[in-house]
């Protein structure tokens, strides 16, 4: 009665995950029990975006330490997700909503509105979006590339700001 | 076939006297002791013999963990992440000082690190937040041989499931139809008893037998669901009793241990049929679905069932919706502005031997009170607070949140401000307005430093 076998953990997804994000055995676990505790639809996803738990543990993996790489240095392997460049491309891609590679003055108005809600005019944010364009913009195209966005960001303590300690 | 009926009436005879006999022990050991408030401390024993058995289980799943060079998981000695308490604004300020070679000035501005405060946050509210986890039952911190709290526990030996084997059989095949015998008992002679009553002319003796009948009762299913219950401090109890919320048992804990009108919303089915006969030998609170919604005539009723001094205390769960018992979430202020002196009792299960939460979006009352009654046991304990009154400079939601918190720390529960309706509406927006007002000051400023650029 009451059997969860369909919503168990199966060894080999746990290793695989292991090895694609770089979490520990008990990590994996005690996430785990909170994605399922989050999916009150049981259908193994979150709603709004349909993210499974491996997508949820991908995206989880990008807020690691970059210290807790130092372990386990695997020189030929992919570059790990929490490596301060990823790091830097998750920000990016907050930004960057219709995925194109470029934050265009547009889009940077959309994120600026989510994130201040009804409290500035929109002179007053058009007026802040084009300043930030035009300080990270340096091939002149009036959007935001990659490139542009890691150099406005290098003196930045990404690796701190973007990690939350994990406990084990 | 003649040889055949010598065996078949021994056969009958043994059925017959067997089931004799446990009628009777049902008789001698249950339900007399239950008339007469008495104990013979079975269900102490059987809690002791339980908890050895699960610190053995515990100790096997350790081994086998140790074996394998991992850590066994246990949910409350290790958090998921760790929090740091700042504010946005700090938050960003130091973002930004570590970014920028500019001076540091307090200019408000915006900087494209800003969103690093956002997501991150928003991560760790993923991760762990104080609110949704109340919603689901407690996570154990060792396995206690039910499947049902089997949430990936690992390392469960050969040994171990042979004993979880066991402990189906006894729950399902021994414990079960005891449980369920009783509380047929127990409600039937709750309907029985107390339409019978209400045929007595009202007076002293009226009142003695209604209380005696209720009290016998919730006696009854107290023993039906396997109920120890260890009662703290036991004053005088009057006026308007509030407790926290944990299941629909709460109400069968504390009215087997005084005697409570209740408040509530008419049923129907085998519910309504109990409330109808309840109330014929003593009045009780019952609102119509319709009278549910108008405060005002709530509010009414419970001031003048508080204020004649003839009726009996009522008994409130201001939270309005079961919680799973880590924490006691908004206390709803319409109780405590009736003006009547409070006594607040605390509740806490203790979940090792069953979890007692009603997660109603996921189970129905009948499926609920099945898996009830095929736990191990139910036990919990239950404090009564000193009585405590609204004082003049307060008013009825800081009354609500003195009488939240005195309840909380009795009950080392989690005290929360957050609103027990969380659990099936979405958060208001006003509190994201708040903090979106927050960061629109550290862009802009107090309209007026850049108004013009």
């Amino acid at each position: 009665m009451g059997s969860r076998a369909s919503t168990l953990l199966r060894d080999e997804e746990l290793e695989e995950i292991k090895k694609e994000t770089g979490f520990s055995h008990s990590q994996i676990t005690r996430l785990y029990s909170r994605f399922t505790s989050l999916d009150k639809g049981e259908n193994g996803t979150l709603r709004e975006d349909q993210v499974n738990f491996r997508g949820f543990m991908r995206t989880l993996a990008h807020f690691r330490p970059i210290e807790d790489n130092e372990k386990s240095k695997d020189v030929n392997g992919p570059e790990p997700l929490n490596s301060r460049s990823n790091k830097l491309h998750f920000a990016f891609r907050l930004y960057d909503l219709d995925k194109d590679e470029k934050i265009s003055r547009d889009e940077l108005l959309q994120v600026l509105r989510m994130m201040v809600g009804v409290n500035i005019s929109d002179e007053q944010l058009g007026s802040i979006a084009d300043r930030t364009i035009q300080e990270a913009d340096q091939d002149g195209d009036s959007a935001i590339s990659f490139t542009e966005f890691v150099k406005v960001l290098e003196k930045v303590d990404v690796e701190q700001k973007m990690s939350i300690r994990f406990l084990h | 076939m003649f040889l055949l009926l010598p065996f078949d009436s021994l056969i009958v005879n043994l059925l017959g006297i067997s089931l004799t006999v446990l009628f009777t022990l049902l008789l001698v050991f249950i339900i007399v002791p239950a008339i007469f408030g008495v104990s013979f401390g079975i269900r102490k024993l059987y809690m002791k013999s339980l908890l050895k058995i699960f610190a053995w289980a515990t100790l096997r799943m350790e081994r086998g963990a140790k074996e394998k060079n991992h850590q066994l998981y246990k949910p409350y000695t290790n958090g998921i992440i760790a929090k740091d308490p700042t504010s946005l604004e700090e938050e960003i300020k130091e973002i930004r000082r570590s970014g920028s070679s500019k001076a540091l000035d307090n200019t408000p501005e915006f900087e494209l690190s800003d969103i690093f405060y956002f997501c991150r946050k928003g991560m760790e509210t993923i991760m762990d937040d104080e609110v949704t986890k109340r919603f689901s039952a407690e996570e154990l911190e060792s396995w206690n041989l039910l499947s049902r709290t089997n949430y990936n526990f690992q390392y469960i030996s050969l040994r171990l499931t042979v004993l979880w084997g066991l402990g189906v059989l006894i729950r399902y095949c021994f414990l079960l139809p005891l449980r369920i015998a009783l509380a047929f008992t127990g409600i039937s002679l709750l309907v029985v008893g107390t339409t019978v009553v209400g045929y007595l002319p009202n007076g002293r003796f009226k009142e003695f037998m209604s209380k005696h009948v209720h009290l016998m009762c919730y006696r009854i299913c107290v023993r039906a669901l396997t109920a120890i219950i260890t009662y703290h401090d036991r004053p005088r109890n009057g006026g308007i009793c509030v407790a926290n919320h944990t299941s629909p048992i709460d109400v069968i804990i504390l009215a087997s241990d005084g005697y409570y009108a209740m408040v509530g919303q008419v049923h129907g089915g085998l519910m309504g049929v109990i409330q109808r006969a309840m109330v014929k030998a003593c009045p009780h609170v019952w609102f119509e679905r319709s009278e549910v919604k108008d405060r005002h005539l709530v509010a009414k009723r419970l001031t003048e069932h508080v204020q004649d001094k003839s009726k009996l205390p009522i008994l409130i769960f201001p939270e309005g919706t079961c919680i799973n018992n880590t924490s006691v979430m908004m206390f709803k202020k319409g109780s405590f502005e009736i003006g009547a002196t409070v006594y607040p009792v605390a509740i806490k299960y203790d979940p090792q031997f069953g979890d007692a939460f009603w997660n109603s979006s996921k189970y129905g009352m009948v499926t609920y009170l099945l898996r009830m009654m095929t736990s191990w046991a139910i036990v919990c304990s239950v404090w009564y607070l000193p009585p405590m009154t609204r004082e003049a400079d307060e008013d009825a939601v800081q009354f609500a949140n003195r009488v939240k918190s005195a309840i909380a720390r009795q009950g080392g529960l989690v005290d929360l401000l957050w609103d027990g309706g969380l659990k099936r509406e979405k958060v208001k927006d006003t509190f994201k307005e708040e903090q979106q007002k927050l960061y629109s000051k550290m862009i802009v400023g107090n309209h007026k430093d850049r108004s013009r650029s």
